[in-house]
């Protein structure tokens, strides 16, 4: 049984977020007999409550607290308030998340080194290899029932994956399957297979796909070691005269104010909350926010260089029928400058229903030449980009001068100009897009612009360096020993791949090290 | 209240129209009658409260100008406008707003107003004309919910909606593409 911790139980580790870093984290530890407070600012939504209806449960489940935006993206001008996709509830995004579940490529973790200093670009190397997180990738698969590892079998195609196949194969594509996917295929570890519901984004209403609400959170829950506190918004990390986190001040559902003490706080909030909650609580010690010494919080905001190509035929696909997400190709993931941009983008299927479609295929478009498109949605096919896209020190979070949440803090602006590599990477994979589909026969295809951001990454970097960066290889933030961030804005750079899986890799790992220093009296 | 209602029998005529006391628009399927928008092709009105008929009317005609769909009836765009009559009802400076842009619309169209134009190009070059204003914006903002968030017409585009109640598309044409 869960059981409540008290508020000045000063020997907890809390946890900010129940995402796929923070609720990965808090079920390792309680495995480990680590007494562990996950505070949540959304609800708890149970996997019966899900919603097969897009709009309805857009409303149900993303963060919706309002958010600028500037730079030269799009998203600034068409969703200037929405700069993510994003989820606030407990399982955090990965309610909402599709389930691909790719490891990074070898050069990815350094890229710097590998690519060269690109202009403009503030490169990196990580300070971990692939050969020391390979395995946590592996614990990761098995844990979340990745497709492809650990004997399971793939997914069967849907028409959308059947479409995107024949295309790569006319195109030459090589590396074309229905994806390693932490959806059920077959029934594993109590949960039941994927049932080609076509509603992934709006969460898993059986179950199939992975999500920490019903498989890491409950596990840990039921070692008595991890309370989850749902609605309960963090607002600022307190310290002590040493310099040391002491305890997280939020407030609950109904607004009131509670100080939870803490031996160690995590920060898993997502890119952007995670920044802001650093720069918010700032103090007379740490005047630029915690942790942010090096100044690089909220800054190397990534999003991955995306975009997707939606494509008509003269005969019906009924793309959003069955898994969202089972199609990818991976030929363009490699590291290739005779193309024009350094490191490489998977195209991987995806569909939206006609509400969506009518909102994101191309934001603000109208006529009949938007409205054709929309026509012939029973016979399109569609496909996503996700390219690696460049660190740059001017995209960045930071907290809005003038306007305030309801709790009186500063609301997060997001910051984005696409580099030029960027931008060559995305229309390199608009044209791959745009052939694939014509070699089976499309007839018209519609380069549709990134929509707002579901991978936001880097915000508080992993680096060798303390003035490189915010965390160092296990997370742990250079200027303050028993702070941590566990989500994905430790990405030092972004990789090609869905960032989960590495998210989950980086929590498993960080959960050894954590028992370990906590066994040693180190922190 | 404004309610969008289906006519008792469909093919409202145009004499029951005119013995009502409505005045048939220049060209239009829609037709005027006291605070009513209503369409005796498909029998079915708009009963207006916060914008006069004639505004509403307008809005409808925009809306399908905005996303026109020939496969799609105007009872689709009634119910997409019928938030703004309800919104002006409430905010006078939405009402404002609302019947500054369609006075705005039938200026530019001169003699016979906007929904006088008879080609839907004539009508696209105006509403390109005020692309950017905030009259505009709000009013194709709103339609994007507003049309295509209408569950009965999903079916119309060959979109199923919600299949979680019927266990997926597991056994119901998932991978059931034969063209390729």
């Amino acid at each position: 049984m869960a059981a409540p911790y008290d508020l000045n139980d000063d020997g907890v580790v809390v946890i900010i977020g129940s995402g796929a870093g923070g609720g990965t984290l808090g079920n390792e530890l309680a495995q480990k007999g680590v007494d562990v407070v996950i505070l949540e600012a959304g609800a708890r939504i149970e996997y019966e409550d899900f919603i097969n209806d897009e709009w309805e449960s857009f409303g149900q489940l993303a963060w919706g607290d309002k958010r600028t935006t500037s730079g030269d993206w799009r998203v600034a001008r068409d969703f200037p308030n929405l700069p993510a996709w994003i989820v606030k509830a407990v399982g955090g995004t990965t309610t909402h998340w599709a389930g691909a579940s790719l490891r990074f490529q070898e050069h990815e973790f350094r890229t710097l080194s590998h690519y060269g200093k690109v202009d403009g670009a503030n490169l990196l190397d990580w300070p971990l290899t692939l050969a020391e997180l390979e395995p946590y990738y592996a614990k990761a698969e098995d844990k979340m029932g990745v497709t492809r590892t650990n004997g399971i079998a793939g997914l069967p195609g849907n028409n959308n994956f059947k479409v995107l196949k024949a295309g790569a194969d006319k195109l030459g594509y090589k590396e074309c399957h229905t994806g390693n996917m932490a959806i059920n295929s077959d029934f594993r570890d109590d949960r039941m297979a994927c049932q080609q519901t076509g509603f992934c984004f709006q969460g898993c209403k059986w179950g199939a796909k992975w999500s920490t609400l019903y498989t890491e959170i409950p596990k840990g829950e039921a070692t008595g070691k991890l309370e989850v506190r749902p609605q309960s918004m963090a607002l600022k990390i307190e310290h002590d005269a040493s310099g040391k986190v002491t305890g997280v001040l939020y407030a609950d559902k109904d607004g009131n104010r509670h100080l939870q003490k803490a031996r160690l706080v995590c920060v898993a909030c997502n890119s952007i909350e995670s920044p802001r909650l650093l720069l918010n609580s700032a103090s007379a010690m740490f005047p630029d926010g915690l942790a942010n010494s090096s100044g690089q919080v909220g800054r190397n905001y990534m999003r991955h260089t995306t975009g997707s190509v939606y494509a008509v035929f003269d005969k019906p696909v009924h793309m959003y029928r069955g898994t969202t997400m089972a199609g990818i190709i991976r030929d363009e993931a490699r590291h290739d400058p005779s193309r024009g941009f350094v490191g490489g983008y998977e195209l991987e299927t995806l569909s939206l229903g006609l509400p969506f479609m009518a909102a994101f295929l191309d934001p603000g478009g109208w006529g009949r030449s938007f409205t054709s498109a929309l026509d012939n949605y029973a016979s399109m096919a569609g496909l996503w980009i996700v390219g690696e896209d460049m660190p740059q020190e001017q995209n960045r979070i930071t907290l809005h001068a003038e306007m305030k949440d309801e709790h009186g803090l500063p609301i997060p602006d997001v910051h984005f100009d696409d580099h030029p590599n960027d931008a060559a990477m995305r229309n390199h994979a608009y044209a791959q897009g745009r052939a694939l589909y014509e070699a089976v026969g499309a007839i018209r295809t519609f380069p549709t612009p990134p929509y707002p951001s579901t991978h936001n990454l880097g915000t508080n970097r992993m680096s060798e360096k303390a003035s490189d960066g915010v965390v160092n290889k296990h997370g742990q933030t250079h200027d303050i020993k028993n702070l941590f961030v566990s989500d994905g804005s430790q990405f030092t750079t972004g990789g090609a791949e869905n960032p989960t899986l590495t998210i989950v890799s980086l929590a498993i790992r960080q959960a050894d090290y954590i028992a370990q220093e906590m066994a040693t009296g180190a922190i | 209240m404004t309610t969008v209602y289906e006519g008792k029998r469909r093919g409202l005529s145009r004499r029951d129209v005119l013995r009502r006391g409505g005045k048939v628009g220049i060209g239009a399927m829609l037709v005027i009658s006291g605070s009513a928008v209503i369409s005796p092709q498909f029998a079915w009105g708009l009963e207006t409260s916060g914008l006069a008929p004639e505004a509403v009317a307008t809005l409808i005609q925009m809306a399908r100008d905005i996303y026109p769909h020939d496969h799609i009836e105007d009872r689709f765009y009634a119910i997409a406008v019928k938030s703004y009559d309800e919104r002006a009802g409430k905010e006078a400076a939405f009402k404002e707003m609302i019947e500054a842009g369609v006075a705005d619309l039938d200026r530019r169209a001169g003699a016979g107003g906007y929904r006088g134009l008879g080609w839907e190009d004539e009508r696209v070059d105006i509403l390109r004309q005020v692309e950017t204003t905030s009259f505009f914006q709000t009013v194709r903002g709103g339609l994007v919910t507003g049309l295509y968030n209408q569950k009965e017409l999903w079916p119309l585009f060959g979109y199923e909606g919600e299949s979680y109640s019927k266990g997926g598309y597991i056994n119901r044409g998932f991978d059931d593409i034969e063209w390729l």
